[in-house]
């Protein structure tokens, strides 16, 4: 009921907010002193409240990185956690700023639902986690299998259009979040489980015996998650799009969050110099201070940095970089050059 | 000359004095309700405007053309054909809608049986009968319905065992945590024959029913009226079925890698959703019961005994149609309730209205505002549609005063 009640709640709000998709977020942003960040809420890595209430996840340190950039202090946004049914509609009411809840950039949330994708901040792919005792090599040997998902997701549709490609019958049994979906899978009422292969990883974690479980090689579909804002500002989708490129380019350029300090001082590679606005006005184009990229790496980090530590070697998920390396690395990481 | 007196007098005036029309409290009220109507329409069309406004301002979809696109995900639950490939929005919208009409129809039958039984149980004079119904009622309705329908899901499929250990009985049927599956009955042509019969049946047993009790107003005589309807609703059909040349065939289930296949699918989910809307309603259904019963004079029974009529009589002739005048209005409001819960569906994996069509079709498509207005739609309808059955039904059994 309390989906329901939250849905009809923001379809309300998109009918009655009388503009909500005005061209003024960052002013709205700004006077508010608080970023109204779009989480997941329940998702290892990526958006998790502690007990503590702490948020931690890469896109939570994304949001945080956004509100260094405005307001030079990480701790001045406000998560709202979303499930993924709620999630667009969140965005689309003005309920949030920016979405950065692992989302699937695909071509009709890009335009029917009103969305600008700003990057991508997580190279993903869906995959399947099935037991051990079932003796399953590949996806391939599914046929007939039930499979658990998670409503609201791209997952629902890749699953069944990879069944279909494959000549595979399918029964899916589909909830409203991941969390009933995980638990309904580990009381054996599925096969398998089937998400983006990170949340794989996460969800494994929290088996009753997560080592009698694997997941499959197989990727079944491409899935380039990250952040979202809406249609109409495009001040802010510039924003929330060179935040993230900001965090690559220091990467690249070998700047962390130990040894920005040093390099804003004593640094003479103009890239850096750029980057950390003691050159050129950069930060004022966007409509931020100057001294915005030095902020986001000073307050949260280096793309590579936030990586490592919250899905990466520093965390309990140990994901490899692999599609998420830089460029320079092997990877798709890229960012358009600041000048 | 004697005159009619002052009424005559007063009648010469013609009306009341002539006031202001500001004070004239007819022309007041309607001045009232026309300013309101005219708000509520205001604001009515001022929210779809702004609405419309917004979607547009925003780039969202708008309007009702997703509704024969291809839909392409899967649903574990079918009454109708489907699927991924084939079937658009609009038909998973049907299925949608057939599943929640599904679980309220078996969900309102269950209820209300347990509902009377608990009721009446509970005013027995058996002492543990009494008080264990009263802890039924007092527990249930007490623990929010979104938790008893996850405690069953998790109950019915942790009691269940895997699919390799499935119970089975003889003749192919199944029971394990994807299910219960039975043989199903596959009809061909010649079938017509048995629903031919089976409407003879139900008609002839309507009619007979109507006899008997015409009979018996008159005569006094009773009839063995279940036994005749019995004979004509169910051994009609079995004659003609035999006469057709028994014109179908079993589908057996069979056991796959993963899964069993064919036949009759029962999923835990549907299973879990039944038990908890039940035992939830019934509940409160229990309570309705007792106080319609508790509603009928004490010289009511009184004067049913005094008549010579044992306990069951009295209770079926004299107690309850008198009770079921109190008992009708609250219990279609328990209805009511029952369908409307039948929306947490989506939490026990089961496919109905609100998980289907506000949950995957809104996600696909983004159109929030359509999608939960037609929802919204679909629900008023069914709810207005349940309570004027049940204010017809309420309308027959009032009280005729004279």
């Amino acid at each position: 009921m309390k989906r329901v009640i939250t849905t009809l709640a923001l379809a309300a709000a998109a009918v009655f907010a009388a503009s909500v998709a005005s061209a003024q977020t960052l002013n709205t942003v700004k006077s508010r002193g608080m970023l109204n960040c779009g989480a997941n809420g329940s998702l290892g890595g990526f958006g998790l409240p502690d007990a503590q209430g702490n948020w931690t996840g890469l896109d939570v340190d994304f949001c945080r990185a956004l509100a260094s950039a405005i307001f030079g202090d990480p701790t001045k946004v406000k998560f709202v956690a979303l499930t993924a049914k709620d999630r667009f509609t969140a965005l689309q009411s003005g309920d949030v700023d920016v979405l950065a809840r692992n989302t699937t950039w695909t071509s009709s949330r890009d335009t029917s639902l009103g969305l600008n994708f700003t990057g991508v901040n997580y190279y993903d792919g869906q995959g399947f986690l099935v037991r051990k005792a079932l003796k399953v090599n590949s996806a391939l040997e599914l046929s007939d299998a039930a499979v658990c998902v998670q409503q609201g997701t791209t997952t629902e549709l890749n699953l069944s259009d990879y069944f279909r490609a494959n000549k595979m019958k399918l029964k899916t049994v589909t909830f409203a979040t991941a969390d009933e979906a995980i638990k309904a899978y580990d009381s054996g009422r599925c096969d398998a489980f089937t998400t983006d292969a990170s949340g794989l990883y996460a969800e494994r974690l929290r088996l009753a015996k997560s080592d009698d479980h694997i997941v499959l090689p197989e990727i079944i579909s491409k899935e380039p998650l990250g952040p979202s804002v809406r249609h109409g500002d495009d001040q802010w989708f510039d924003i929330v799009k060179w935040v993230h490129f900001a965090m690559i380019i220091s990467e690249e350029l070998g700047v962390t969050q130990a040894n920005v300090d040093e390099a804003l001082k004593s640094t003479t590679n103009p890239d850096v110099k750029r980057l950390l606005g003691t050159e050129g006005n950069y930060g004022e184009q966007l409509g931020l201070t100057k001294d915005w990229g030095y902020r986001i790496i000073k307050h949260v980090g280096n793309y590579g940095e936030i990586f490592e530590k919250n899905v990466g070697q520093g965390s309990p998920l140990k994901i490899q970089r692999g599609l998420n390396a830089l460029w320079t690395k092997g990877g798709l990481q890229y960012a358009p050059p600041i000048r | 000359m004697w005159r009619w007196g002052s009424g005559m007098s007063i009648s010469q005036h013609s009306g009341p004095p002539k006031v202001s029309l500001i004070y004239d409290p007819k022309v007041r009220s309607i001045a009232y309700q026309v300013i309101l109507c005219a708000i509520i329409i205001f604001l009515a069309y001022s929210a779809v405007r702004n609405a419309i406004d917004n979607l547009a301002r925003a780039h969202i979809a708008s309007g009702f053309g997703f509704w024969n696109q291809t839909a392409g995900f899967d649903i574990s639950q079918t009454l109708i054909s489907y699927t991924a490939q084939g079937g658009t929005y609009g038909r998973a919208f049907w299925i949608g809608l057939l599943n929640t009409l599904l679980v309220a129809a078996i969900g309102i039958v269950l209820a209300t049986i347990v509902g009377f039984l608990v009721g009446i149980a509970r005013l027995s004079k058996n002492f543990l009968l009494a008080r264990l119904s009263a802890g039924y009622v007092e527990m249930i309705r007490n623990v929010p319905l979104l938790l008893q329908l996850l405690f069953w899901y998790n109950a019915v499929l942790k009691a269940l065992p895997d699919l390799r250990d499935s119970w089975s009985l003889p003749g192919s049927i199944y029971l394990n945590n994807r299910g219960f599956f039975a043989p199903y009955p596959i009809f061909s042509s010649g079938t017509e024959l048995v629903v031919a019969a089976f409407v003879v049946g139900v008609i002839g047993a309507l009619a007979f029913g109507i006899w008997a009790r015409k009979r018996q107003e008159q005569t006094g005589q009773q009839s063995p009226v279940a036994l005749v309807s019995l004979g004509l609703i169910v051994g009609l059909p079995i004659i003609a079925f035999f006469a057709a040349g028994m014109p179908a065939t079993l589908e057996f289930p069979e056991k796959g890698r993963f899964n069993i296949r064919g036949g009759l699918e029962i999923l835990p989910e549907l299973v879990a959703l039944v038990i908890g809307l039940t035992l939830y309603t019934g509940a409160f259904i229990a309570e309705v019961v007792r106080a319609g019963i508790m509603a009928v004079s004490k010289g009511q029974t009184e004067a049913a005994g005094a008549l010579g009529l044992r306990t069951g009589p009295t209770l079926k002739l004299v107690v309850i149609p008198q009770a079921m005048r109190v008992i009708i209005p609250p219990l279609t409001n328990q209805y009511l309730n029952l369908t409307k819960n039948s929306s947490l569906a989506v939490f026990v994996g089961y496919p109905d209205l609100v998980q289907i069509f506000t949950g995957t079709v809104l996600n696909q498509t983004g159109q929030a505002v359509e999608v939960v207005t037609i929802t919204m739609a679909v629900y008023l309808t069914i709810s207005l549609l349940t309570s004027m059955t049940m204010n017809w039904y309420n309308s027959r059994i009032a009280l005729v005063e004279r």
